[in-house]
């Protein structure tokens, strides 16, 4: 059977069409998700557009590190118990994520919101790479540890960095760059190899 | 005979592009299968085993599996990192900036060795030899040939006689030098140029790499011949070369510069 696209007028064709550009959904998944919500009761639709609609009108980003949230400054800035001569640099949001699971680091964050790519026509003023200067003007912050992506835009996000804040005279570290946890060194590629030689330590 | 299923060749990583949580599509130049395009699940999990040797710029083997729309890739192995170009700022901008003209001026499956030669021996030249702005440069004039598009540098396009040792004009629409007496006739922007860039650039032009890389620009002749090629490059893709105006930035922010 060939499938109709729903028609965007009535309730159910608009819902499906706003499901649909979601990412990861298709027109399938859409429909499902949609006839799913109209056959649950009236709770759970109230609930999901509330979450929805106040993801939009209550967060924003933090006056000082950029991160998504609700309160300005974000928690995160906010706490005393943080390191603040500590500043780890992050692509987005989700990575800072990542790194409070670990609950090794105890300073603060950045968020760039994206990375360099000149073949995309992103540059250093298209993310929020002022933001980060202008913090770093106070002396407050002693070590900035770079921990953009290690593929080719965030290395290159990562040597502009260096190259900006290291003349204001704080010191600036980059994450180790070497094997993953949990692979096979047959696959590993020359780059990680050389590097992760370069930066082995003692055991 | 009907293509085999699965097929195997060497590679240059010219673009990448997110698709979905973790996948990627790969535009690649090979020397005899020219641009293609490939599809590489995973690749942007940290456990991928082909992450590394599908980076940007490195010249791999990479085996593809044929699929409905894109090939798939299943298995890479690097050439060549070239790890010097990776760990320099300004190189690696270079290499990006080779990576986008190879995209732009070529078409997919259309079979160019000698590009794909000069492109593996530019990106080579980068990680090795102190003149990088003759390099770029010769890269420029060698990949205009290839595509088709050779400048007309000894003759003057208009009235075809030879020019002249005098400031002459580059016209990008004309695709070459006019002399004095044709240029104010000639309708369209044509851009004046000293003796000296007239002859470097027929120097690269005419030489091959390393008799071409003997001769010593200074900086402001530099600019000269960057800026002509680049409004060239421009007239003929009719858009920005996008990480020419990166190497910009870099130029005018860091003082960076070939050295």
């Amino acid at each position: 059977m060939k499938f109709e696209p729903t028609p965007a007028t009535d309730a159910i064709g608009k819902l499906v069409q706003e499901f649909a550009k979601l990412p990861g959904i298709g027109p399938k998944s859409a429909q499902r998700i949609t006839f799913y919500l109209l056959r649950s009761n009236e709770e759970q639709a109230k609930a999901l557009a509330e979450a929805l609609l106040s993801l939009k009108q209550r967060i924003n980003l933090c006056s000082i590190c950029c991160n998504v949230t609700e309160s300005d400054p974000c928690p995160l800035c906010q706490n005393p118990q943080r390191e603040v001569s500590q500043v780890c640099i992050v692509e987005q949001p989700q990575d800072i994520i990542a790194l409070e699971h670990t609950g090794v680091y105890k300073g603060l964050y950045h968020v760039l919101h994206g990375a360099i790519s000149p073949t995309e026509g992103v540059g250093a003023s298209d993310i929020r790479i002022k933001e980060m200067l202008a913090r770093l003007q106070n002396n407050t912050v002693k070590e900035v540890i770079l921990a953009t992506n290690t593929n080719m835009e965030g290395e290159q996000t990562a040597m502009y960095l260096s190259r900006v804040i290291t003349p204001l005279g704080i010191k600036v570290t980059r994450l180790a760059r070497g094997l993953p946890f949990g692979t096979e060194l047959e696959y590993a590629d020359d780059v990680t190899l050389t590097r992760a030689l370069e930066g082995r330590s003692e055991f | 005979m009907s293509d085999p299923r699965e097929y195997k060749t060497e590679a240059i990583v010219i673009r990448k592009t997110k698709l979905g949580e973790a996948d990627s599509i790969l535009t690649f130049f090979t020397p005899h299968l020219g641009k293609i395009q490939g599809f590489a699940r995973s690749l942007r999990k940290p456990k991928s085993k082909m992450a590394g040797h599908l980076e940007m710029l490195t010249h791999s083997t990479v085996a593809f599996s044929r699929g409905r729309n894109l090939d798939t890739i299943t298995g890479a192995q690097t050439v060549n990192a070239f790890v010097p170009l990776k760990n320099d700022l300004w190189l690696t901008s270079c290499g990006l900036y080779i990576a986008e003209l190879v995209n732009q001026f070529t078409a997919e499956h259309q079979e160019n060795y000698s590009l794909f030669q000069l492109t593996i021996e530019t990106l080579q030249r980068l990680c090795q030899e102190n003149n990088k702005e003759l390099t770029l440069r010769y890269f420029e004039l060698h990949l205009l040939d290839s595509a088709g598009y050779r400048p007309q540098l000894r003759e003057c396009v208009a009235c075809h006689k030879a020019l002249e040792p005098v400031v002459n004009a580059f016209s990008a629409a004309a695709g070459g030098m006019l002399c004095p007496a044709c240029s104010p006739l000639s309708q369209s922007f044509s851009y004046p140029l000293s003796v000296n860039a007239q002859k470097v650039l027929r120097l690269l032009q005419g030489e091959d790499y390393t008799n071409a890389s003997r001769v010593k620009i200074d900086e402001e002749l530099a600019r000269e011949l960057e800026s002509v090629l680049s409004g060239y490059l421009k007239h003929l893709l009719e858009r920005e070369v996008k990480s020419a105006a990166w190497l910009e930035t870099l130029r005018e922010q860091l003082h960076l510069k070939n050295i």
